[in-house]
């Protein structure tokens, strides 16, 4: 992609962002840009900055210092903070639903733009069926459930035809149930309308399943960006591999090496894995818990499988649709498995098993990096 | 006991005879505390808004000023607004003392407080992140603050009642700078007042029965669009 075609893409660029609060900087982003189409996963621990850039990029707070680019424009110079706003929608955490009907609440961006009932009718009746509460449409937005009213501000927030749609935590105040059936619809909306979106949320899984990259926040500050694959899989440090879900993290000593494989001493054991480092480096192993195996037969030599070790079960945990088995190997190491394995294999805590994993399959960051 | 039977069936007899005078009372006072309580919605409103929305240096006086401001005694405000509008005062040119308009005025810097104390309380309560959601939706400055003075409606039907109901009833600062002339300023608590300071306690109790009456179906009215109203 040459570099012209990126910049037409990009819908807007913060440059140089910070942001402080009780002389503090509480945010501070050199750069980010979010390209045309894309749903932009920001995700972190609650404190970590993501509403602070949600609503900085909004133009909803101003930065001490640092500049807003909207289609190559400069906000609030080459291009009014108002006018920037209308071409933006914001769905926070708490529905923030006026106190009149669903319907006069789904209409209320387009009356603030001066449009009259007889355009905005037909875009207030296609949102209500676009997020399915036709029938709530007379009902008092007081009246509703929360995932009712989260709908409802989604709706809102749509009928405006945004060209950046914010979500702020959109799903974390509506029960388990309802916010499976909502984040389904989003992502149908989302796909259909091609809205290119910034969605803020602490919960990885909701992340993963409705962005197209990924960044991570911690302390106001981005501290990686890129494909749900590079985040998750190729985490860029010790915070956010223990953020995106890898469970076991191992220090050790590099050993020996033989071509881009090699030998670490971990707790007296070694363990396999692919990297560029150097015998004596100290380096930290990310084992994801998906990509550990359990075999009440395997040995090792028996297998491609490089990792090979007699683990005992320490506890089994259900966790959704997996279960969670922490394992001892000598060293700690969490394995998800399923529930039919779990029956097939009769596993249970104090048995001895084999846990595996390969050597590719661990992401290996350099201690002193 | 006798005193107060006569007095009711005195005024029952004036109501159902629509007896002149006190009609004409009962319409001035309706008048004098009505455009006074509209003219404090505008300003309470407005300014209670602004000290709401907005942080400025001595804000918190401010805000301790207007609560006190709640608790006005009118007598004070009465003496105020006639030194002001005496014939050598500041703003003796006007020459409105002792007319409804001084009334007006004394009224309105009664309940100017009142409504702002509780438009102050009624925006602070609303969700300070739906001042965010409305910029969102790409609302000015303005249709912002309209919009939060709709959000506030209810608490802001109780300022119109505490507003009205503390000027309908109040007595000191009407009869110092509106003079209670008949058939000019005087309203039913500066007459009552004139009544039953001449013993004529039937006249007296008809009219505070006006009163109480005019009071309670306002309140009634507006209390029934506040429950209307109210989420269920």
């Amino acid at each position: 992609m040459t570099e012209q075609a990126t910049e037409s893409q990009t819908v807007l660029e913060g440059k140089g962002l910070r942001v402080g609060r009780g002389g503090v900087i509480v945010l501070d982003v050199p750069s980010v840009s979010i390209i045309e189409g894309e749903v932009l996963g920001l995700i972190g621990p609650n404190g970590a900055g993501k509403t602070t850039l949600l609503q900085t990029l909004s133009y909803l707070l101003k930065p001490v210092s640092g500049e807003l680019y909207f289609r190559g424009a400069k906000v609030g110079s080459d291009v009014p903070v108002l006018e920037f706003r209308r071409r933006l929608a914001m769905v926070f955490q708490e529905p923030l639903l006026f106190d009149t009907t669903v319907f006069q609440n789904v209409m209320s961006g387009l009356k603030i733009r001066g449009m009259k009932r007889s355009e905005s009718d037909g875009i207030v009746v296609e949102q209500l069926e676009r997020f399915g509460i036709s029938h709530l449409s007379g009902r008092s937005a007081r009246r509703l459930s929360g995932g009712e009213a989260q709908r409802v501000s989604l709706a809102r927030a749509f009928a405006t035809r945004p060209e950046i749609l914010f979500l702020d935590e959109p799903f974390a105040s509506v029960d388990q149930p309802s916010s499976e059936a909502l984040i389904e619809d989003l992502q149908v909306v989302l796909r259909k309308t091609g809205t290119t979106a910034i969605l803020a949320t602490h919960d990885r899984m909701e992340a993963l399943r409705l962005s197209d990259r990924l960044a991570v926040m911690m302390d106001g500050r981005i501290l990686q960006i890129g494909s749900p694959d590079a985040v998750m899989n190729r985490p860029a440090d010790e915070f956010i591999a223990s953020f995106v879900g890898v469970e076991t993290i191992l220090t050790g000593r590099v050993v020996s090496r033989d071509g881009s494989s090699f030998l670490t001493a971990v707790s007296g054991h070694e363990i396999e894995a692919v990297g560029d480092v150097l015998p004596g480096e100290t380096v930290l192993l990310c084992i994801r818990p998906e990509n550990v195996s359990l075999s009440t037969s395997l040995r090792r030599g028996a297998t491609s499988v490089r990792n090979v070790f007699p683990a005992k079960i320490e506890k089994i945990t259900p966790l959704g649709l997996y279960q969670r088995v922490t394992l001892d190997c000598g060293f700690p190491l969490v394995s998800y498995v399923t529930k039919h394995s779990v029956e097939g294999l009769s596993l249970r805590e104090g048995k001895e098993v084999t846990a595996s994993f390969k050597a590719t399959a661990i992401h290996v960051l350099r201690k002193n990096r | 006991m006798d005193l107060i039977l006569d007095g009711i069936k005195k005024a029952f007899w004036l109501l159902v005879t629509l007896d002149p005078e006190v009609m004409g009372i009962t319409w001035l006072s309706l008048k004098v505390s009505g455009i006074a309580t509209l003219v404090s919605l505008l300003l309470g409103i407005s300014i209670g808004s602004v000290i709401a929305l907005t942080r400025f240096p001595g804000r918190r006086v401010a805000v301790s000023l207007v609560n006190t401001g709640m608790g006005l005694p009118p007598v004070v405000v009465g003496l105020f607004v006639s030194i002001m509008l005496w014939r050598n005062g500041p703003l003796g040119f006007l020459e409105i003392l002792y007319t409804p308009t001084a009334m007006i005025v004394a009224q309105a810097i009664i309940a100017t407080p009142i409504v702002m104390g509780i438009t102050l309380a009624a925006m602070q309560q609303l969700p300070k992140k739906l001042r965010l959601q409305i910029f969102a939706l790409g609302a000015t400055r303005l249709q912002m603050v309209w919009i939060l003075i709709k959000e506030a409606k209810l608490p802001l039907l109780a300022a119109v009642m505490a507003g009205f109901g503390g000027v309908i009833s109040e007595v000191g600062a009407s009869i110092m700078v509106g003079g209670n002339i008949r058939g000019y300023s005087r309203v039913l608590t500066t007459a009552t007042v004139m009544e039953t300071s001449r013993g004529n306690f039937d006249v007296a109790i008809a009219l505070g029965i006006i009163l109480l009456l005019l009071a309670y179906v306002i309140n009634a009215i507006l209390t029934h669009i506040q429950q209307h109203e109210r989420p269920r």
